[in-house]
């Protein structure tokens, strides 16, 4: 039995601990919102928050998580879509098919978490995650965008 | 102006499932708009609105990120004049397709025809829906129709200014006359169509809620992974299913067919480790000598041979390039792709010995029906599909159904349980149905003043269609080889005008299954073509562009696009220091592109700074859209390009994955600009026709800033080092 903390919600899974966190997510707690890509760690489709950073999931066993450690999901980033992040992309309907989305807003959100006015450097360096359809463009200009309504709304 | 004249039936079909009311038959329709309604209120097979004037549009192409379902339902919702703040969109199943003697016209999604095949029967849809609403009010009323207007899901009398909702009326519509003349609007009057509206998509893919094949979940749902000898044409000999039999939620281990084995479990996790953990023996068949090299010889062969179907032949090509004049030839070859979709190949079957269902993210629902019958054994009246959102096709999901097979052969062993079978990243990229291999020998003779007197282009290699059609191997001839090269038609007409032009085909099949890739054979058809010219331009010393103006001034619409990107990138000025250009141009899937790149080679490393590109689909239904299917273009094009290589060692795949099959990333993605520069007078795709060019504008511009050319893609396999 491990105990997670998944979107602020503390649940006992009884699961084999050595299951990658992406399908504990997936198959035992009903969130397919983080997507299975590559298993490997390569593409991104499945990264999380744990405890605020931009995680890989299909490569972590979940023995590796602890009960305390806060793992957030696209589904938890915000209750209705609000965050600064989704509301950019919104602004610039960035997504094609939407396989990878959610994992590159999560990577964007915890990029924008550390580092607020990231360069085009920082996004290159950070947001490592595979398109297929190829919204690369539209995700940086909407990283941007989201890095300025924060600090807009900050000056508020 | 279009007239069109309707397929009676087709609309008769339509509205007579809308709860079998009789034609005339008469309810006051502000009593109707009160009661809930017992049927669909379905004004005919295109369009439902409901009393709160919410308008379903149905689209039977799918959406798979090329924005396909926004772009149609435009065309729907501008000849009905709805509101398009209230316009959802749902898919009619193929099921429900045949038994309406296919209503909706093809499902197949792909060749970029989403629009340019389906403009005409959608936008009459919304067109006779919107006669029926008004001839409802009309009847209503009491008026002459020709009295009343409509705009923006509001019907208005015009003489005494009455007004009507288009829901208050929808259930009365589809009791009217179907009409059978239908005037379409000129696009010039467009207020829906044409317009960059943001995808109807886009917010379920911000917050997960958006529901691919793999993220179905169905009461009772057991998942399977799949796995299937990894060399081309192996067996398997046999596997020990005790061995895995005891693993935590295993059900079942289930021989698919003579070629794969799958574990069927209570998660897919569970269904993976078990069958990572299960010990096969393959029999590995006739193919294990086949690797790259051996691959390539057996192409290098047709490059030379006597015999080969003819695909473009102007004047005598032969005489000229065997005479006396300047002689360039180059020879050049492209690997084999693999779609690598973000969302691996996955459906999920629930089999009962009476019906069969299945839910699939597919380019071809049609297809997918077709196989989930033959694998069931049942009728295909008995058989349904749900169709899925796609992460993403490219041409993968089309044709080859093997996964709905497979997953209804699963869904057989536990009958009136769903099966999920989503398949490993690894069996993805091994079991592709793969961009085919060609090689291409260029000769042309040049003139003294650089007039390219004859041109032959002799193409070797892999024929897509021959494995799907049976006159392609009787016949040895693959029209499609020829993308790009054909005098003239919509899937690529020949641009340059050269006296003696002899193109041709020498089919060499691989034992490595091929397959539609986006872009297809356009793709190398361009690089080959588009890379030689650049070639040819240096040799007889014109500058490139002036080159091709030449050679283009027979095709206005060819030379049109080339001129737009060479203006804008600047073409007759001089690049940044260190920055070289490179251009390209083609036709195909109905529309003519080109492309400028600018790059610059640092210790021989590339970087793409800029992409200019240029469409003329015709008709632009959603400029945003368009704009973002082009700079997608540029990412698969080029990763193709810089990247993009499935290597065969011993009869099989050597990458597995991404971290071997390496793709563009963001810190590879240049600036793109798109010019779309509609003609007005046709209609032609979007999704596709710019990666054509991606990769040889990319290569003139290396040759450019190198003076090496790349013949072998792809780039990453060359030194561009002193």
């Amino acid at each position: 039995m491990a105990r997670l903390n998944i979107n602020g919600e503390i649940r006992d899974i009884d699961v084999d601990p050595e299951t990658p966190l992406l399908w504990v997510l997936r198959e035992q707690a009903g969130l397919t919102g983080t997507k299975f890509g590559c298993g490997i760690a390569q593409c991104g489709a499945c990264t999380v928050h744990l405890d605020g950073v931009a995680t890989r999931s299909c490569a972590l066993p979940i023995s590796a998580v602890g009960p305390t450690q806060q793992i957030v999901t696209i589904e938890g980033l915000s209750e209705d879509g609000s965050h600064p992040v989704q509301q950019a992309w919104l602004e610039l309907d960035v997504p094609q098919c939407g396989y990878c989305q959610a994992g590159m807003i999560m990577a964007a959100a915890s990029l924008l978490s550390t580092t607020p006015k990231p360069t085009d450097e920082d996004i290159n360096a950070e947001i490592t995650n595979i398109c297929r359809c190829g919204t690369y463009n539209r995700v940086r200009a909407a990283i941007k965008l989201a890095a300025e309504n924060v600090s807009e709304a900050q000056k508020g | 102006m279009t007239v069109a004249t309707l397929s009676r039936r087709n609309f008769l079909i339509g509205t007579a499932a809308a709860g079998g009311l009789s034609l005339g038959f008469y309810v006051p329709f502000p009593v109707e708009a009160q009661e809930k309604p017992t049927v669909l209120p379905e004004v005919n097979a295109w369009v439902v609105i409901h009393p709160d004037d919410t308008v379903v549009i149905r689209i039977a192409r799918s959406e798979m990120g090329q924005g396909t379902l926004t772009g149609l339902s435009q065309l729907v919702a501008e000849e009905l004049e709805c509101d398009w703040l209230k316009v959802t969109t749902e898919y009619p199943t193929p099921g429900e397709s045949l038994r309406r003697n296919r209503v909706w016209g093809s499902f197949s999604t792909g060749g970029s025809r989403g629009i340019r095949e389906s403009h005409e029967y959608v936008r009459q849809g919304g067109a006779a829906a919107r006669q029926m609403l008004v001839a409802a009010a009309a009847t209503f009323w009491k008026v002459p129709a020709a009295e009343c207007s409509t705009a923006n899901g509001i019907i208005t009398h015009n003489p005494s200014g009455r007004t009507v909702t288009y829901g208050a009326v929808a259930s009365l519509a589809a009791q009217m006359p179907v009409p059978t003349q239908l005037t379409l609007k000129d696009p010039k009057d467009w207020k829906i169509a044409g317009k960059p509206l943001p995808r109807l998509d886009t917010r379920d893919k911000l917050t997960g809620k958006q529901v691919y094949g793999v993220d179905l979940s169905l009461p009772g749902m057991l998942n399977a992974s799949i796995k299937a000898c990894p060399v081309f044409g192996g067996k398997i000999r046999s596997f020990d299913a005790a061995a895995i039999s005891t693993m935590p939620g295993v059900r079942k281990v289930v021989q698919v067919d003579q070629t794969s084995v799958a574990v069927v479990a209570d998660t897919w996790w569970q269904a993976h480790s078990a069958l990572s953990a299960l010990p096969i023996v393959w029999d590995e068949g006739p193919n294990t000598g086949v690797n790259s090299d051996s691959i390539a010889a057996m192409l290098e062969e047709g490059l030379d041979a006597e015999e080969a179907v003819l695909g473009t032949s102007i004047g005598d090509a032969g005489s000229v390039l065997s005479g006396n004049a300047k002689i360039v030839s180059a020879t050049y070859s492209f690997p084999y792709q693999a779609h690598a979709t973000m969302e691996p190949m996955n459906a999920t079957a629930l089999y009962t010995p009476d019906k069969c269902e299945v839910w699939v993210p597919t380019q071809n629902g049609e297809a997918s029906l077709a196989a989930a019958a033959q694998a069931a054994g049942l009728p295909i009246e008995d058989c349904e599909v749900h169709k899925l959102h796609l992460g993403g096709g490219f041409g993968r999901r089309g044709n080859y159904q093997e996964y709905v097979r497979q997953a209804v052969r699963l869904a057989k062993e536990f009958p009136g349980l769903p099966v999920k079978l989503i398949w490993s990243r690894e069996e993805d990229m091994l079991h592709g149905a793969y961009h085919p291999v060609t090689q291409c020998r260029l000769k042309a003779a040049l003139d003294s003043t650089g007039n390219v007197t004859a041109l032959h282009m002799r193409i070797s290699g892999q024929s897509i269609l021959w494995p799907l059609r049976a006159e392609v191997r009787e016949t040895g001839r693959d029209p499609a080889v020829f993308q790009g090269l054909n005098d003239g038609g919509a899937e690529g007409a020949f641009g340059y005008t050269i006296p003696n032009l002899l193109i041709d085909h020498a089919m060499r099949n691989p034992p490595v299954p091929p397959g539609f890739w986006r872009g297809v054979n356009l793709n190398q058809n361009a690089l080959y073509l588009e890379c030689f010219i650049d070639e040819l331009a240096h040799e007889a010393r014109i500058d490139p562009l002036d080159f091709r103006r030449k050679l283009l001034v027979n095709h206005p619409k060819h030379l049109a696009v080339l001129e737009a990107v060479a203006e804008r990138v600047g073409w007759e000025r001089p690049a940044d220091t260190g920055i070289h250009r490179g251009l390209a141009q083609i036709m195909g899937f109905g529309s003519y592109v080109a492309a400028a790149a600018e790059v610059s080679v640092t210790d021989s490393q590339v970087k793409i700074h800029r992409i200019v590109a240029a469409t003329n689909p015709g008709h632009v239904v959603n400029p945003a859209q368009a704009e973002r299917q082009v700079e997608g273009s540029f990412v698969y094009g080029l990763s193709a390009c810089l990247f993009g290589e499935c290597t065969i060692t011993g009869g099989r795949v050597e990458q597995e994955n991404f971290d071997t099959y390496e793709v563009m990333r963001m810190d590879q993605m240049p600036a793109v600009e798109t010019i779309l520069m509609p003609s007005g007078d046709f209609w032609g795709g979007v999704g596709e026709p710019t990666i054509a060019v991606a990769g040889p504008a990319v290569l003139n511009a290396v040759f450019a800033a190198t003076g090496k050319r790349i013949r072998k893609l792809p780039l990453k396999n060359n030194s561009l080092g002193a």
